[in-house]
Parts: C-alpha cells; sequence; structure tokens
C-alpha cells in the first residue's frame, strides 16, 4: 500500500475565515477514502483544492510523489485525477456521447490546424476515443441514453452521466462530490455498486465526500470526519460515527 | 417515424448521419447550383452578397453560438479582411484566389492578437470591449490614408483567373461565392467534430468542469476568437470584389449588429442558421423597398426605417423563437422524424434549481 495522494496542511482562507484548517490526510491507492462533516465543513473546498479550482493559502498537496500545489486547474485531469461536481456541471445542449467525449479531452494529441482539414489521423483519434466512451458506457449501463439530450435526462441519470465522464479521462484517482445526493434509495444502492466495482475491477482510488451514512459505511475503507473546517476524527467508518467529537458536531450535544 | 441503426464508429463521425441527409443536402445543392438558369442576374448578384455574409456569420457564429463569448465588433474584421484582400491585390501580383486566404489569415493574427486581452473579459464586458473596436477600426480606415485610402476609399482589383475577369453581378461570381462558402461550411463542420470543437461547446457549457476535464479555457477561447476571425475575414475579402470599391463607412456598428441579428434570427448553436439568417437578412431590405410602395408616406419615408424593422425582428425572436429558424426547422423535423411521441418539452428552456456561485 502505498500513498496516492497525501495533502500536508492544507489550509484555505476565505477572507477572515479559515475554511480549511490544517488538515492533513493520505489516500492509499486502491481505497475509497470519505469525507463527512456537516454543511460548511469544507469538504467541497479540499476537493476544489486538489482539482486546482481553489488555490490554498498553505500546504502542498502531493500526487503520485509529485507537488501539485501550483499546477493549472487543466492540467489536472491529464495526470489522472478526475472530479464530478456536486451540482452536476454536465454540457447541457449536447449529447451524452458528447459529453463523454470531453472526457476524453486531456488524452487528446491532434491539433487544430490538422482538425479544420479533418485528417486521417484526426479520424483515426476519434475511433479510439469512441471505442473507449463504449467501454464506459456498457460499464454504467449508459447505452439507452447514448444519443440523448442532458436537457432531456431525469436527474439520477445525470449524475451517472457526469460519472460516466470522469471515467472517459482514465483516472487514477476519482474525485466524487456526493455521488448520492438528490437520488432516491434505489439509485444510491446503485451507486454503492458502481463505486465497489470501479475501486475493484477498474482498480481505481475514491475519493469521496458524501452525506448519506448508509453508503458511506457500506463502501468506505476509511473515513475523515470534519468540522469547521478542521479534522475531528480518523478511521474506519464505524469508528468514526462512534467518536465522541462528531456526535458533538453532529448532535451539538 | 425513422431508425438509425448504428454498426461502426465512423457513422458518428461522418459529416452526412444518414443516407437522408444525402438525399436533403444533394437535393439543395441541385437548387443552389442551378440556380442561374432560372434566377435574373439582380437575384444571383443578392445570393452571392448572402454568401458573402454567410461566411462571415459562420465565423461569428463559432464564437457567439459554440463558445458562447458575444462579439459587437466583427464588422471590424469583416472590414479588415475587405481592406487586407484589396490591398493585397494592389501591392502584390497574386490571383485572388491566393490573396484570399492571406487576407483570412492576417485577419485571424489581428483577431488572435487582440483576443489576448480582450478575452480576459467575459459577457457583457466582452461585448463593450469589441464594440470599441469596431469604433475604433473605422477611424483607423478612415485616417490610414496610404493603405486604406482613407474617406476616397480604395478600389478593388477585379477578381480573375488567367486573364478570365469574374463580373461580381453574374453567375460566374456567384459560383466563386458558393464554393468558398462549402468550404468553409466543412471546415467549420470539421471543427465542430474534433476535439477542439467540442472544447468550445464545452466552455459555453460549463467553464468549471471544461476546466476539470483537461480543457485549457483561455487557450480554447482564444483559439475560437482568432478562428472565428479569420473566417469573418475570409467573408470580408469575398464581399470586397462583391463591392469592387471599399468606403470607411462600411464596416460600422450597424454591420456587427447585423451579423449578430443573422446568427440569432438563423438559429443559433447551429451552422445551418448561419447562414439561413444571411439569407434573411438579404431579404428584408428588398422586402422593405417593396413595402414602401404600398405604406402611407409617414411611415414610408420615416429615417431609420430599416434598422427600426431590423430590432424589431430581433427583438420578436429572441421572445418568441430562441432557438431561431434552424431550431423551427429542427422542432419541425424532430416531430416527424419520432411522429406518435413527439413531447413539446423536449427543447423547452429548463429551470436550473440545483445552481450554486460558490464554485465560480
Amino acid at each position: 500500500m502505498t500513498a496516492i495522494l497525501s495533502a500536508d496542511s492544507l489550509t484555505i482562507r476565505f477572507g477572515g475565515l479559515a475554511a480549511v484548517d490544517k488538515v492533513s490526510f493520505e489516500v492509499q491507492e486502491r481505497e475509497v477514502y470519505t469525507i463527512v462533516g456537516p454543511n460548511g465543513a469544507g469538504k467541497t473546498t479540499i476537493l476544489n483544492m486538489i482539482s486546482r479550482i481553489n488555490h490554498p493559502s498553505e500546504g502542498r498537496i502531493c500526487f503520485l510523489g509529485n507537488d501539485i500545489t501550483e499546477m493549472p486547474a487543466y492540467r489536472i485531469a491529464g495526470i489522472g485525477i478526475a472530479r464530478t461536481f456536486q451540482n452536476i456541471e454536465l454540457f447541457e445542449h449536447a449529447s451524452v456521447l458528447h459529453n463523454l467525449l470531453v472526457g476524453r479531452h486531456c488524452k487528446s494529441r491532434t491539433n487544430v490546424l490538422q482538425e479544420l482539414a479533418f485528417l486521417p489521423s484526426v479520424r483515426k483519434a476519434e475511433m479510439v476515443h469512441r471505442e473507449k466512451i463504449e467501454e464506459v458506457m456498457d460499464f454504467l449501463d449508459l447505452q439507452p441514453y447514448r444519443d440523448q439530450y442532458i436537457a432531456n435526462l431525469p436527474y439520477g441519470v445525470r449524475k451517472i452521466v457526469e460519472l460516466g465522464r470522469a471515467l472517459c479521462t482514465e483516472p487514477k484517482l476519482l474525485l466524487l462530490d456526493e455521488p448520492a445526493s438528490g437520488l432516491n434509495v434505489e439509485e444510491t444502492e446503485n451507486v454503492a455498486f458502481w463505486i465497489d466495482d470501479i475501486k475493484n475491477d477498474l482498480g481505481i482510488t475514491i475519493l469521496m465526500v458524501e452525506h448519506d451514512m448508509s453508503l458511506v459505511s457500506e463502501v468506505s475503507d476509511r473515513v475523515l470526519a470534519m468540522n469547521d473546517g478542521k479534522m475531528i476524527a480518523e478511521g474506519t467508518s464505524a469508528e468514526v460515527q462512534s467518536d465522541p467529537e462528531v456526535l458533538r458536531a453532529y448532535l451539538g450535544a | 417515424m425513422r431508425f438509425v441503426f448504428k454498426t461502426s464508429y465512423n457513422q458518428d463521425i461522418q459529416l452526412f448521419k444518414h443516407e437522408g441527409y444525402w438525399w436533403s443536402y444533394g437535393i439543395l445543392f441541385v437548387v443552389v447550383a442551378t440556380a442561374p438558369l432560372y434566377l435574373g442576374d439582380f437575384e444571383i448578384a443578392e445570393l452571392s452578397q448572402a454568401m458573402s455574409f454567410a461566411v462571415a456569420g459562420l465565423g461569428l457564429m463559432l464564437l457567439v453560438g459554440f463558445t458562447g463569448q458575444v462579439s459587437l465588433g466583427h464588422a471590424a474584421f469583416f472590414g479588415i479582411g475587405a481592406y487586407a484582400q484589396a490591398w493585397l491585390l494592389s501591392v502584390l501580383p497574386i490571383s485572388f484566389l491566393v490573396a484570399m486566404p492571406i487576407a483570412a489569415a492576417m485577419t485571424g493574427i489581428i483577431g488572435l492578437l487582440l483576443a489576448i486581452p480582450l478575452l480576459r473579459m467575459t459577457g457583457i464586458y466582452l461585448a463593450i470591449g469589441t464594440l470599441a473596436l469596431s469604433i475604433v477600426l473605422e477611424q483607423i480606415l478612415k485616417n490610414w490614408k496610404s493603405v486604406t485610402g482613407g474617406f476616397d476609399g480604395k478600389a478593388v482589383e477585379p477578381a480573375s483567373i488567367m486573364g478570365y475577369q469574374f463580373n461580381p453581378d453574374s453567375w460566374d461570381f456567384y459560383y466563386v461565392s458558393l464554393a468558398i462558402l462549402i468550404l468553409v461550411l466543412v471546415i467549420c463542420a470539421n471543427l465542430l467534430r474534433s476535439p477542439t470543437g467540442r472544447a468550445m461547446v464545452a466552455v459555453r457549457d460549463s467553464e468549471i468542469s471544461a476546466r476539470s476535464m483537461g480543457v485549457n479555457v483561455a487557450r480554447t477561447r482564444i483559439t475560437a476568437f482568432a478562428i472565428s476571425t479569420a473566417i469573418t475575414g475570409l467573408g470580408g475579402a469575398l464581399f470586397a470584389h462583391k463591392l469592387q470599391y471599399l468606403a470607411p463607412d462600411g464596416f460600422n456598428l450597424i454591420i456587427s449588429i447585423t451579423f449578430l441579428l443573422m446568427i440569432v434570427v438563423g438559429g443559433l448553436g447551429s451552422l445551418q442558421g448561419a447562414v439561413l439568417g444571411a439569407l434573411v437578412v438579404t431579404l428584408i431590405p428588398q422586402a422593405i423597398t417593396v413595402a414602401k410602395d404600398y405604406l402611407p408616406d409617414a411611415i414610408a419615408h420615416q429615417p431609420g426605417l430599416e434598422p427600426g424593422i431590423f430590432g424589431l425582428i430581433l427583438v420578436v425572436f429572441i421572445l418568441y423563437e430562441p432557438l431561431g429558424i434552424y431550431g423551427r426547422w429542427r422542432k419541425l423535423k424532430l416531430f416527424f422524424d419520432i411522429f406518435p411521441i413527439y413531447r413539446k418539452a423536449t427543447f423547452k428552456r429548463q429551470k436550473v434549481f440545483l445552481k450554486t456561485e460558490r464554485m465560480r
């Protein structure tokens, strides 16, 4: 077991507020690491810092041994970190296929001039992208929606499309921001199965933020609990759920 | 109802997705290619002009319709293309067909250089920035006498190949315009089916997720601006031959707004829309001229009647058919394609309830 991602005393301040305060953790290869905590605890902000949308005020982030704290956001997908968003950030006016193709963008090596003429090399690259996308579609059962526009799809399917788009980048680490929010019980169970499959069959490490404790305890190997930007407990799901600090944070006792 | 069975990846990549397209575009091509046989010289000349507008509109469509960046200054690039063409032909002994891509490339390079500071702005600020561009260029055209001829204007060398001189008001120039329009359409379609085109659409729909998918947003926007201006410049170069004589007030703000009207009326986010819009914009002034005979004098001789009607059409389209003429056509087609199960909500603009601003 080696650490795929490590965060070292990660801190971010918005004005005077420390949204994340000296948080350090390591995610091991091929595990599901979950961050839980009440609203405003700074969970999503941590994902945003890893995907370089927010810049940490202090601390370092290392991925596979390389410091990525200063890397521009658009290069993150290329080095193997993909993510989904809490509120679904799909391309609404495009088909499912098209959305997944955008997920392949970090793998494309053709330049604009070749593309304007649509040279055979571009066509060949497109074929390869499509082959990979077809695998992801089969994996997530997205075939029935292949050519449908996102605007026509129900919420639950959109969540899966977003997961698929992240998988199309062939990531080593997948950041999931509340994969079960807004889903019903049955859909949440499906998500749990897929998370297991992604970990075991595809060998992808998952860092997840989630509120649904049944899902958290079902899939997570380790859990980090946060409150007000600070770490309050780390361990297995059962350990964290019985931690007195965690109970106080959630119940205010 | 139509079922398209997909058996290879190539089918999705093809420009024509199934044989129905071959029929419909084939018939359209025959109708357009034989137009000089059944239309008079006046109509043919108008159509050639519409085609150079359509080329310029396609450039703007890539920027506004596909990348989501508004430009109110595309008349400037249309003008740069036109003057570059006239200037190239006056200083170099080259054919107009060789000069055109050079003029387009020059416009593209100017567009690229301007895009680097301009595209630090978005939305309304970008619109104002490009608006300023339109005004500044008009002054440059008026005052840079050695190149543009200033107020006196600049004559464009007639288009000719190996001694054969094209008449810009006749069928021969019509075919030149048609060929260039088709070429530009293919280039745009190629762009849209490859990674850069998809990145453009991604930037339009959600910048934040485009970035996390590995799209370099700043670079994509600048690329889109450069390609857009180059194509609009090519339209300008074609238009220069149509006009034969360039004057600085031919490329003012009104033209910029006309371009925008063109792509909104035609249908934002579709290449076909730019072409349809160009046709509409060319036909309206003719329709107004005809209508004037039937209107009372007080209205017919009102100054600003034409821009007024243009504005009215723009407002009506934005209110009642935001997808434009091509959008209406797509609805109609879908209705027949999936005949008994069409539902109105398919094209409805949806309210988004779950959206936060905290990622921005």
